[in-house]
């Protein structure tokens, strides 16, 4: 999928917690996520702390998106 | 001796090129062109007895009426058996052999048997229908490719069992065979094992899929005015999963408006993902689809605006192929609504 929606031009960024699953499928911007069933997430943490940790991802995220690569790029 | 009606294009039929590619089917008494490579290499057995050639842009153009006309001309030669091509790597020209095979097997009932290069588009469309040689991409293999499909097309026409596609050498149709091999799967593995570890060839009997790269978008200078979507593997649905996004192996992937929705709460949302354990999915979905936050940077002016869909189907066990469609299918409608970046998440 992300791929083939970034086939379109779109620079899209794979977060997930099976880095090694995205490099070899293809992502070419990846964040690591904390834990398959929540990846971004963690159920230990209050609501709060919770929400900080999410925004913390999305904006590494958003930095993976705003950076120029021209190879496959883990954003750890 | 068995009667072969076979099918070729303009080009092969030596009408000529692209300005030839719009005439219309016509049919011909006995062998044109690459017939004559057939006719050898039936060697006795069968005979091309007439040739429909169709330009590759009429076929494409208008093919409900050039394969209606193509099939009535092929079935007033009373043929046994067809064969289409080979295309090579011509994409209309194999999409035209792979759907006039198709329907010469589907609607007449008859043995056929076609031939192109694995990467031409009639190949992925047809391999799982109909029988497809793998060729070289170009005519320079016309030779290779004939001297396969002539056999093949014989054993199917006489009604022969027809054996794996490593043997037989078709593409992969997706149909097991069972077949007592001379050294048991123990010792091919070692046999394998060893060639590989002296560096020398071998082939494998379970081939992994295999993946394709794409060049990195470009990046975002303005995130503050991007718009953003957001998509996942993942399987958060509304709740109830009204569209049944199967829990593995997913048929479909789902759109779901979220024009004022600030969170995925888990009283609207859950996960329909298999494989794994979904309790803190469905208990806060914002694990999965970051909605909440995304919406609190909105807000913030960090990013300019958002999508008003989130598109998700479920990962596990989901076919190559199945992803490889959504994900077009989705980048189609964030192109037409000027997205500007995606955010996937996976779980």
């Amino acid at each position: 999928m992300v791929k083939n929606i970034e086939k379109y031009g779109i620079p899209v960024v794979h977060v997930c917690t099976v880095t090694p699953i995205s490099m070899t499928v293809g992502a070419n911007r990846i964040v690591p996520a904390i834990a398959i069933p929540h990846p971004l997430g963690n159920p230990k943490l209050s609501a709060d702390e919770e929400k900080v940790l999410r925004r913390n991802i999305v904006e590494k995220a958003l930095k993976a998106l705003e950076t120029p690569v021209d190879k496959q790029t883990i954003f750890e | 001796m068995l009667k072969c009606v076979h099918y070729i294009n303009q080009f092969f039929a030596g009408i000529g090129g692209e300005e030839k590619a719009d005439v219309k089917p016509e049919l011909r008494k006995g062998v044109v062109g690459p017939g004559s490579a057939l006719n050898a290499q039936f060697k006795g057995e069968a005979e091309v007895v007439a040739t429909v050639i169709c330009g590759d842009s009429y076929f494409n153009e208008n093919e409900k009426e050039a394969l209606k006309t193509i099939l009535d001309m092929i079935k007033s030669e009373n043929p046994d058996f067809v064969v289409c091509g080979p295309a090579f790597n011509a994409g209309r020209y194999g999409v035209a052999c792979g759907t006039v095979a198709n329907a010469v097997k589907e609607e007449l009932g008859l043995p056929v048997v076609t031939g192109m290069y694995e990467e031409n588009p009639g190949a992925d469309m047809f391999k799982t229908k109909v029988y497809i040689v793998p060729t070289k991409n170009n005519a320079a293999g016309m030779g290779e490719a004939v001297a396969w499909m002539a056999p093949l097309a014989l054993k199917l026409a006489k009604g022969e069992e027809i054996g794996v596609s490593s043997k037989e050498h078709y593409m992969p149709n997706g149909v097991r065979t069972n077949f007592f091999d001379d050294k048991i799967g123990a010792e091919r593995a070692v046999d394998m094992l060893i060639a590989k570890l002296q560096g020398k060839p071998f082939t494998t009997e379970y081939p992994m899929p295999s993946f394709d790269r794409v060049e990195p978008g470009k990046a975002i200078t303005d995130m503050a005015h991007a718009r953003i979507a957001l998509v996942t593997s993942g399987g958060i649905v509304p709740k109830g999963n009204p569209d049944h996004i199967e829990s593995s192996n997913a048929q479909k992937y789902g759109g779901y408006n979220i024009e004022g929705v600030d969170t995925l709460d888990s009283e609207h949302y859950e996960t329909a993902h298999g494989g794994y354990d979904p309790s803190y999915a469905n208990e806060n979905p914002n694990r999965v689809v970051p909605l909440d936050v995304v919406r609190d940077m909105i807000k913030d002016g960090e990013i300019g605006s958002l999508h008003p869909y989130f598109y998700t189907t479920v990962g596990n066990g989901t076919a190559v192929a199945s992803a490889k469609k959504y994900g077009e299918e989705i980048g189609k409608k964030l192109v037409d609504d000027h997205v500007d970046a995606v955010i996937l998440t996976s779980t």
